[in-house]
């Protein structure tokens, strides 16, 4: 260890421990927190009881964030809010969410052993750096004349004092050096282990969410196959039944009345060219021919040449994605750019495809006039549900203004075949 | 004529070749997959090929990337192809060599079997055959384009006539007008267009593709 490690070292030992009894106040204050939630409860029954309760368990909440907040910049980590969300916005369900949520019960809990915990660990390394110190400063004082001074059970009349005092200070020194940066990481270990999500929480909230995204999934299959049937029912089925009537009546014309037979015949034939165009559309919904001829490289820079506006397609892709991922992003930035062509009042816009870290990322950005979200039934919604499906996210930036830049990211694996593309404006 | 078949559903095959012989063209050979329909337009070097786009064994643009490949070992090899759904992408890569003799229509076409004739014979003959699904997309996405949009809606007419690829004398008849009138028209979209008019008919079309595609 050079000179400048170990000026280092101590430097950042310092701070930390500085940092550290700085925080003993900041667990202490925490302390009048319990008995004012705790006295919230009874009052609930004269209604006073209720807002009470809101307003101090939010103060509890920002304050814990704090705690959250330090030890994460410690650890190295975000800690995560562990909080159930109230089913909705009213008081009483508010309370019964507060209530019934353990997290609230741990923090009653934390408080004071946080107090205590905060104190050692934040008294400690700032006694053992001062202890040390003073150590060296024994002798000296001890030679000004101050014979009383005790420095852990030394005086001057012990045999050897003016060494010992100088090391045992030392001996306190090297304590401090190896301690302080421990006793921080256990505070913020504790901390964590109180305040964050444990795996039990974050395994059942992640087991709501794919509950949820799973039942999107299904009642949007089932909405997509009953609009197919009907579709189908009340398109080509009916064209089809249209054109077996017209051949079966130009049947029975042609020899009678061959220009009845031959009005029924031309009849026929417009059935069934009006039939394969229902057909057509009907698969392009599905499942988008050019996407499976080509995947997304043709796919999306076919979507490129059918839109209105000039859209620039920019994708890198080391293979294609599993079909389903593949038809998922292939709709989702469909819907986008037709968003982008009904709202946005944009002049161009632009695709970006990479894979990257095991997910696939999509961007698409226009020139329009922004202010875009995702809200209630809108396009944006419908998206990001499908992309919930395969665990996918969808991000919007749109400031009022613009330029919108909306992101999507799906996990996915891709097969090997390599395909690069970056179009000109298409 | 002689006529190369690429189309893998039996029953669509035998009905092609059927309909294609009873207007005289000399089917030489009809094959049902990809590579099998490579060998056989090198080989054969047909006045026109007809081809699907969907063929074996990949099931999905086999037919077209065999066409194209032909057409750089064969330059000017023309080629008829069919699809249940047209893309603009494929009539743009169709296009690309800009050598004429290419023809690209939706399956349905072939019930309107007089005008399916015509437009193999126009390909046949070096001209071009879009189908009017492909013009309509073109057109709908060169919406803001300033010199288009001082189209009349007549010349807007005889435009996308001509993008699919008809002769003059087509259009006259189509829309009912005489020859002159559309020779009229024709030489004002040029002019409108700032596009060189030519005397052939090919050419003609080929350029205002070109200009539409470029939008």
């Amino acid at each position: 260890m050079t000179d400048h490690d170990l000026v280092r070292g101590a430097g950042t030992r310092l701070t930390a421990a500085a940092h550290a009894l700085a925080r003993v106040p900041l667990c202490v204050i925490g302390l009048p927190l319990i008995p004012l939630q705790l006295y919230a409860y009874p009052l609930i029954l004269v209604t006073v009881g209720v807002p009470l309760l809101l307003l101090f368990t939010a103060l509890t909440r920002q304050y814990l964030r704090l705690h959250r907040w330090w030890a994460g910049a410690v650890l190295g980590e975000e800690i995560a809010l562990p909080y159930r969300v109230p089913a909705n916005r009213g008081p009483m369900t508010r309370v019964r969410a507060v209530a019934t949520d353990p997290q609230t019960w741990k923090e009653l809990a934390f408080l004071p052993l946080n107090a205590v915990v905060g104190v050692l660990c934040g008294v400690l390394p700032a006694t053992l750096w001062l202890g040390g110190l003073f150590g060296f400063a024994t002798p000296v004082l001890w030679l000004l004349g101050a014979d009383g001074l005790d420095y852990s059970g030394i005086t001057p009349t012990v045999p050897g004092g003016f060494l010992i005092a100088p090391l045992l200070g030392a001996g306190y020194l090297a304590v401090a050096w190896w301690a302080t940066p421990r006793l921080v990481r256990l505070h913020a270990r504790f901390v964590r282990w109180f305040l964050a999500p444990s795996q039990t929480e974050a395994l059942t909230h992640r087991v709501r969410e794919l509950a949820d995204s799973r039942a999107d999934t299904v009642d949007a299959q089932a909405a997509e196959l009953r609009r197919i049937e009907r579709d189908l029912h009340d398109g080509a089925q009916a064209r089809l039944v249209a054109l077996g009537m017209s051949l079966g009546m130009a049947e029975e014309l042609l020899s009678r009345d061959p220009d009845a037979a031959r009005d029924l015949l031309v009849e026929a034939r417009q059935s069934s060219s009006q039939a394969l165009s229902e057909l057509r559309d009907l698969v392009r919904g599905i499942h988008p021919p050019v996407l499976a001829d080509r995947g997304l490289d043709g796919a999306l820079r076919a979507l490129a040449l059918a839109h209105p506006l000039p859209v620039e397609v920019d994708l890198v892709l080391d293979g294609r994605p599993e079909a389903p991922v593949e038809s998922a992003a292939y709709f989702a930035v469909a819907e986008t750019l037709t968003n982008v062509a009904k709202h946005s009042g944009a002049t161009s816009a632009w695709v970006r495809v990479r894979h990257e870290n095991g997910r696939l990322g999509l961007m698409i950005g226009d020139s329009g006039r922004g202010g875009a979200e995702a809200t209630g039934n809108g396009g944006l919604r419908g998206i990001e549900r499908r992309l919930a499906a395969f665990d996918g996210t969808l991000g919007i930036a749109s400031p009022v203004g613009g330029p919108t830049i909306v992101t999507m990211e799906l996990p996915c694996a891709l097969s090997s075949v390599k395909t690069s593309s970056s179009s000109g404006t298409a | 004529m002689r006529v190369v078949l690429g189309e893998d559903l039996v029953l669509l095959r035998d009905g092609l070749i059927r309909l294609l012989q009873a207007y005289e063209f000399d089917v030489v050979e009809a094959v049902d997959n990809g590579p099998a329909l490579l060998k056989a337009l090198v080989d054969h070097r047909p006045d026109v090929a007809v081809v699907d786009v969907r063929l074996p064994p990949t099931f999905t643009d086999e037919g077209l990337r065999a066409a194209i490949e032909a057409r750089k070992r064969v330059p000017g090899l023309p080629v008829l192809v069919l699809s249940q759904y047209v893309e603009q992408l494929y009539a743009r890569e169709l296009l690309s060599d800009r050598a004429g003799g290419v023809g690209y229509l939706l399956k349905d076409r072939v019930s309107d079997v007089r005008q399916f004739v015509d437009a193999i014979r126009r390909v046949a003959a070096g001209g071009t055959a879009m189908d009017p699904e492909v013009i309509t997309q073109l057109l709908a996405r060169s919406g803001r384009d300033r010199p288009l949009a001082t189209l009349t809606p007549r010349e807007r007419e005889v435009l996308s006539l001509m993008a699919e690829g008809r002769s003059n004398g087509a259009i006259a008849a189509r829309l009912f007008v005489t020859e002159k009138a559309v020779g009229k028209h024709t030489a004002n979209i040029f002019g409108k267009l700032a596009l060189p008019l030519s005397e052939d008919d090919n050419r003609r079309v080929l350029a205002v593709l070109a200009y539409l595609d470029r939008l």
